[in-house]
């Protein structure tokens, strides 16, 4: 991504507000830090409490990634590849939990698969309670992450163009080899930034979590649901775990960018 | 292999049909936009025709009627069908091998069986050094040599060539023509051009086609001695007047009339063409004196270095003149111009 020597001079006003923009951002980080008690550091972040909520934000942020690349690379394909009737409607709708409030998504899932929602009596039937369990904490992260995913790999596909795998097929490639050996390593960067961002997305998960999932300890109540908790009771402790939190999402950056390197 | 092939693309425009015989090269010519790439795409399979059929020795590739009718369709992978696009489209996170080991591979062979498959392809086409680099650290002339080797690696029954030669450097396109030469020996291929040396070197066969339609097609050196197509006309280098046969000339719906040699009785009032070559044409700027010719009076549109000489362009005809007789006449664009060209010089035949 070496961009080449700059053609045409920037506006000198325009310094102005980019240098206020990162100011707005970077200040509430560094004003975080000067409250934070470093000598209590490690107590407040090794209780028993932070670390379970640690712990189980890694787990389901990393199983509702798994989720999002396993369910999202098909759906960009086929709005990437394909056309038909209402096809625009329906990428509006799939990407609606972008702009959704998180907690409208919570309530959302939450009639469909809470016991007195539309899937969940059969799923009661079956011996299956979703609500209130870590699978409704991945789920929750799933539905507010998909579209992360799902955008950033539409886009690389469509940048892609098709040229290379219209040779693949006339080479004599199926089009499950024609996936699997050209489309897939393609579009690798877009798919690895894309499953950064939902990881990162999913790790962030609060509103919908909160009303889908409920917050039990250990059981859904991830890292920041312990943050808001600790608010009430141990502002100390809440500041110190916010910075851990923004210390595993600038290593999740760092990954992202070390990883569109190599390529 | 023999390909027959009939299609109708409404969207471009295309309705044609053509056959390419086993063991054959059919070069497809035409202006741009004229539609030979869309013939491409059909046979490949990459573009689905509104209506048509093909087949490709005894296998359907297509079948489709108007409505309700009979329907087949072979996805491009089933076809037997490679293309090779005037970029190579090297897979970029593929070597040079492993690229050309993909149509193997895709086929059902084992990864070594697929590597030795290449390499022997590579060799081919004089690339084995260059077989465990990245496309990206290969020159335009390096990829199109082993994106022929890929092609043809996957032992296609039909080899489609999209102006192979259209994106290299000139320094490097003749060493390209002669190896695809060397490789389309014996072959059965489609290749599209504009170029007349690809089509003299390459074809056996040339059609050409304008706006979607065959308006020429026979044998290469017979269609580029004696045109009958404006195009065919103008890449062998000819200038043509068509227009409406009388006597022992052509008479063109402008005005224009040439008189010229026969080698075969006429049919006055038939359509027909004068075909002569611009070095047959004199440029005076004044009406000349002296035994009887052809004489048009024109303006010079254009005025262009062709090899030693130069090339005078009007509105119909071209003329090729020595730099000393530029200055003499002191030609300009827009300088009226009387061009000269003799009775003996100017082929006439029907269209």
């Amino acid at each position: 991504m070496a961009t080449g020597p700059r053609q045409v001079g920037l506006p000198a006003w325009l310094f102005l507000p980019a240098a206020l923009g990162a100011l707005f951002v970077l200040l509430p980080l560094a004003a975080m830090l000067t409250r934070i008690r470093w000598s209590h550091f490690l107590a407040l972040v090794g209780s028993e409490s932070s670390v379970a909520a640690l712990l189980l934000s890694l787990r389901t942020s990393t199983a509702s990634t798994v989720l999002c690349v396993v369910l999202g690379v098909p759906m960009a394909m086929v709005l990437a590849r394909t056309s038909f009737r209402g096809q625009q409607l329906l990428r509006s709708l799939v990407l609606l939990p972008l702009v959704l409030p998180p907690v409208v998504g919570g309530i959302a899932l939450l009639y469909t698969f809470g016991r007195r929602g539309l899937l969940g009596h059969s799923l009661d039937v079956l011996g299956i309670q979703v609500a209130f369990s870590t699978t409704a904490v991945v789920m929750a992260q799933t539905f507010v992450a998909l579209p992360f995913l799902v955008v950033s790999l539409e886009g690389a596909l469509r940048s892609a163009g098709q040229r290379y795998e219209a040779v693949a097929a006339t080479l004599g490639a199926r089009p499950t080899t024609v996936f699997r050996r050209v489309t897939l390593p393609l579009v690798l960067p877009g798919l690895a930034s894309g499953a950064v961002l939902s990881f990162a997305r999913s790790l962030g998960e609060f509103g919908a979590t909160i009303t889908f999932a409920g917050s039990l300890q250990g059981v859904t109540r991830t890292l920041p649901l312990e943050i808001y908790l600790q608010r009430e009771t141990d502002p100390d402790a809440a500041v110190a775990l916010s910075l851990v939190l923004v210390v595993v999402a600038v290593v999740v950056l760092g990954l992202a960018r070390g990883g569109r390197g190599i390529r | 292999m023999t390909l027959e092939l009939s299609a109708t693309v409404l969207e471009r425009g295309l309705d044609l049909s053509l056959r390419v015989e086993e063991h054959e090269v059919l070069a497809l010519l035409g202006p741009n936009g004229s539609g030979k790439s869309t013939v491409l795409s059909v046979i490949a399979g990459l573009l689905r025709p509104d209506r048509g059929r093909a087949r490709l020795a005894d296998r359907v590739l297509f079948d489709i009627a108007a409505s309700g009718g009979p329907h087949a369709w072979v996805p491009p992978h089933d076809r037997g069908v490679a293309l090779l696009a005037q970029e190579p489209l090297l897979f970029p996170h593929l070597s040079a091998l492993d690229n050309v080991a993909f149509g193997p591979r895709s086929a059902g062979h084992s990864r070594t069986r697929a590597r030795a498959l290449a390499a022997r392809w590579l060799e081919e086409v004089d690339a084995t050094p260059l077989a465990t680099r990245r496309p990206a650290q290969l020159s335009g002339g390096q990829a199109q040599r082993i994106a022929v080797a890929r092609a043809l690696a996957a032992d296609p029954r039909l080899l489609l060539l999209d102006e192979p030669m259209a994106a290299l450097d000139v320094a490097v396109a003749p060493a390209l023509r002669q190896m695809l030469r060397r490789v389309l020996h014996g072959r059965t291929a489609v290749i599209v051009t504009h170029d007349v040396l690809d089509a003299l070197l390459l074809s056996d066969r040339v059609l050409v086609v304008e706006d979607g339609h065959v308006v020429e097609h026979g044998p290469t050196a017979q269609v580029l001695a004696r045109p009958r197509s404006p195009f065919a006309a103008r890449i062998a280098g000819l200038n043509m007047v068509r227009g409406t046969l009388d006597g022992h000339g052509v008479r063109s719906a402008e005005g224009l009339h040439v008189d010229g040699l026969a080698d075969q009785p006429l049919t006055p009032g038939g359509p027909g063409v004068a075909v002569f070559r611009p070095s047959a044409v004199g440029v005076y700027r004044h009406p000349p004196g002296g035994s009887p010719r052809n004489v048009f009076e024109s303006t010079v549109t254009e005025l262009e270095p062709f090899g030693d000489q130069f090339r005078v362009r009007t509105a119909d005809l071209s003329a090729d003149v020595t730099a000393a007789a530029v200055a003499d006449l002191d030609l300009t664009l827009g300088t009226r111009v009387v061009l000269t060209v003799k009775a003996s010089e100017v082929a006439i035949y029907p269209a």
